[in-house]
């Protein structure tokens, strides 16, 4: 199916504006839209209720975004069940579905190749040694092997002579650690980690065990959301302070992505920014009625991505909140939408004589 | 046996043991005392600047009055050859208040009351304004010592739903045990036996509809008043309460409708948008609804709006499978129909009320007498749905709540 993508990949990731992007990005997407349409008997049911001609000339902010919840509810692939080589899951919280996505080889290897683009942007081309920070049972493990998993095993592709900073039960290794950051102490380390993970182990852990670490010649990229963190009152500018001042770590990349858009993530710049790249876009809608706001208006994130092929989830309504902060214009230099993501969208308290069980 | 009351908070008739509620004599329905005291309840709640502020509060007040409640009795006493029969309460019963309807409890614990009835009313955990106002209320009267009579037959009380046991022990103890809520909490409180001689009576999880003659929509003067009518009985709670219409029934010929309706929900969104802003969840989880309903059903469409106030999704037939796709917030599935009688298929024992709009009495009385219909518990004009009466769900409340003696 990747007739379009062909071009795309071999283009740097932030250095198309807007209009070329925008031409890119119809014409992908568009075709998208019509073999999922023609491929995925739900993914057509939706578009014709929507109802959206999947045929008319394509423009990425009509297409139909699907709540990515739909995922959790509903099998949605438009390849046949012999050509899925991969499913990957999200890791859900207990008692919640989990999502399911259907990978087949192409899907695959573009995620691959398109993540590395990315990353690469802000690594460099050449690996790096390499610090996960987790444990390995978290690869071991068939049931914990969902999105953290998957996550670790592709940022890995960056690293080499790799060590797990975590041992099986999450207790941080200092000295092993210590040892690996002399042995390489003339080059760059790259640490790897989930967010919550690196601000309970690598940092609160360590520190409470009244021991210290010199991380200044490190660069971290960290993903995985900020709920659990938010709650504690942690947000970016808390982490990456902390991190400073207590290790002198200042090289420090969140990314947002999820699992039903695995590869196009959108990495945080020297700004602080968010980035969407030349494979992905976002729009942030307005919940009153789905419009599409501008610069610095809060709303809900849609995220668009060229690479999902063998399941339909190439335009999505996420349920995260975040604000569009501009175009093309930021300091960095990087070219594309450049935004935040401010939070969760909060459950409903509802009334009623029914019991009420979605959300 | 000795019960330790653990957990449990008392909200009226602090004095309660499970062992006193057990001695109790039950009354005919409507006792005088009864009648008394609800009639002082009614003016002392419309006296409280503070109890004025809740509508459901008022309108509850409203139907407790003496005036009212002789209506009641009128209507009671023409069901009844008294001459050959007399009724009596069957003794305690333990209601199970819905979590949500703030006023249910009150409603189910009058049902009672006027049947003849000690009562243990469970009422939700949530902290509702409207149940502390009412059982204050309650409790200051019984408190002067002025209702030696009533005191034992209201104890409102309040536990964690872990709390079990006392789900179990006032199952134990009561003679009729009255359900509302969904099928999962009706589940959820069988777990607990009845004594044999005991009964039940459930309010489980209900479907309702809303007709309306498209006709009337375009000769209606003021369409923002019924707008006014149509909000209470769906966003008001949610559209959530089992009286709240999901399939709106839309009778006429294609054109007439085509006209009517733009002209109803232009109204209905304008007076909700003010008093309903829709949550981001909500307007997800509307949409997320959507998308189920497409996948599942596969003949229907949305209708195109200018925000998510009403998430409208028409449907091209009607089967029992739409009641599955009912969502909450302002998610409704549209039927265009020729004649009323169309909506049959949908008609299942799952639905409750039947609201409309348009329709003479004569027709509706027409429709459900010839239509042979399954379901449909009660029908009511547009804006009613919430009205609560002692016919609820298909049952006479007095007649179920009490025991009548032949001779």
């Amino acid at each position: 199916m990747h007739h379009g993508l062909g071009e795309l990949l071999n283009t740097q990731p932030y250095t198309l504006d807007a209009k070329s992007k925008k031409r890119a990005l119809d014409r992908i997407l568009g075709e998208l839209t019509v073999f999922h349409f023609e491929n995925c008997e739900k993914y057509r049911r939706i578009l014709e209720a929507w109802p959206y001609d999947a045929y008319k000339s394509p423009e990425s902010l009509s297409i139909p975004y699907l709540p990515v919840r739909l995922f959790k509810e509903f099998d949605l692939k438009s390849v046949s069940d012999e050509n899925i080589i991969k499913t990957m899951t999200s890791s859900g919280t207990t008692g919640q579905n989990v999502s399911r996505i259907f990978l087949d080889k192409d899907t695959a290897t573009n995620q691959t190749i398109v993540l590395g683009r990315i990353v690469s942007d802000f690594l460099g081309t050449r690996r790096l040694p390499m610090i996960i920070v987790d444990s390995s049972a978290v690869l071991r493990d068939r049931v914990m092997f969902g999105a953290r998993g998957a996550g670790i095993l592709g940022f890995s592709f960056f690293g080499y002579d790799k060590i797990y900073a975590l041992d099986d039960n999450l207790v941080p290794q200092v000295d092993k650690i210590e040892a690996f950051l002399e042995k390489h102490r003339e080059e760059k380390v790259f640490l790897f980690g989930f967010t919550f993970m690196i601000w309970k182990y690598l940092l609160k852990e360590i520190l409470d065990s009244g021991k210290t670490l010199d991380l200044s010649n490190c660069v971290l990229v960290h993903g995985g959301g900020w709920k659990k963190l938010l709650d504690q009152q942690v947000n970016n500018n808390t982490f990456k302070s902390a991190l400073k001042s207590a290790y002198g770590l200042l090289d420090i990349h969140n990314f947002y992505g999820m699992v039903e858009q695995t590869g196009s993530i959108y990495m945080e710049c020297e700004q602080g920014h968010l980035h969407a790249s030349v494979f992905s876009d976002v729009i942030i809608r307005n919940p009153k009625d789905f419009s599409v706001n501008g610069v610095n208006s809060e709303g809900l994130i849609e995220v668009l991505s060229v690479l999902p092929a063998s399941y339909p989830g190439h335009v999505l309504l996420t349920e995260d909140r975040g604000v569009l902060l501009g175009e093309d214009d930021c300091p960095c230099g990087r070219k594309g939408k450049y935004f935040k993501v401010t939070g969760r969208i909060e459950k409903a308290e509802i009334r009623g004589c029914s019991d009420i069980y979605a959300v | 046996m000795q019960f330790e009351l653990r957990d449990l908070q008392v909200l009226t008739n602090k004095g309660f043991t499970p062992e006193k509620a057990k001695t109790f004599k039950p009354l005919h329905p409507f006792d005088r005392a009864v009648v008394e005291f609800l009639d002082v309840l009614s003016r002392k709640l419309l006296r409280d600047p503070i109890a004025r502020q809740y509508p459901d509060i008022v309108t509850f007040a409203f139907w407790i009055r003496k005036s009212n409640i002789g209506i009641l009795r009128e209507d009671y006493e023409r069901r009844h050859d008294f001459s050959k029969e007399t009724l009596y309460g069957k003794g305690l019963v333990f209601h199970v208040a819905p979590s949500n309807v703030p006023i249910n409890f009150a409603y189910s614990l009058v049902a009672g009351l006027l049947s003849g009835n000690a009562n243990i009313v469970r009422v939700s955990n949530k902290d509702f304004p409207q149940t502390r106002i009412v059982t204050d209320a309650m409790e200051e009267l019984l408190d002067g010592g002025l209702w030696p009579g009533i005191e034992n037959l209201v104890t409102v009380v309040k536990y964690q739903r872990e709390n079990a046991e006392w789900t179990a022990l006032f199952s134990t103890i009561c003679d009729i045990r009255i359900i509302w809520g969904g099928d999962e909490t009706i589940k959820e409180i069988r777990k607990h036996q009845l004594q044999p001689n005991s009964i039940e009576i459930c309010f489980p999880d209900r479907y309702s509809l809303c007709a309306i003659e498209a006709k009337a929509i375009l000769s209606e003067e003021n369409v923002a008043t019924l707008a006014e009518r149509f909000f209470n009985d769906t966003y008001l709670f949610d559209q959530n309460a089992c009286t709240a219409p999901h399939l709106i029934i839309w009778v006429g010929d294609a054109e007439t409708i085509e006209k009517a309706k733009p002209l109803f929900w232009g109204a209905v969104r304008e007076y909700s948008g003010k008093k309903y802003p829709i949550a981001p969840i909500v307007a997800v989880d509307k949409l997320v609804a959507f998308c189920r309903e497409a996948i599942g059903l596969g003949n229907v469409r949305r209708e195109i709006d200018v925000d998510n106030t009403a998430v409208r999704v028409a449907v091209s037939s009607l089967s029992e499978e739409i009641q599955d796709n009912k969502s909450y917030g302002g998610y409704f599935n549209e039927f265009d129909a020729r004649r009323l009688e169309e909506m049959t298929p949908v008609v299942t024992k799952k639905v409750q009320t039947l609201s409309y709009f348009g329709f003479s009495h004569n027709k509706i009385a027409e429709f459900l007498t010839q239509g042979n219909c399954v379901g449909i518990d009660r029908c009511v004009p547009m804006g009613k749905t919430m009205d609560f009466s002692l016919n609820w769900d298909g049952k006479y409340l007095v007649d179920a709540l009490s025991r009548t003696v032949t001779f």
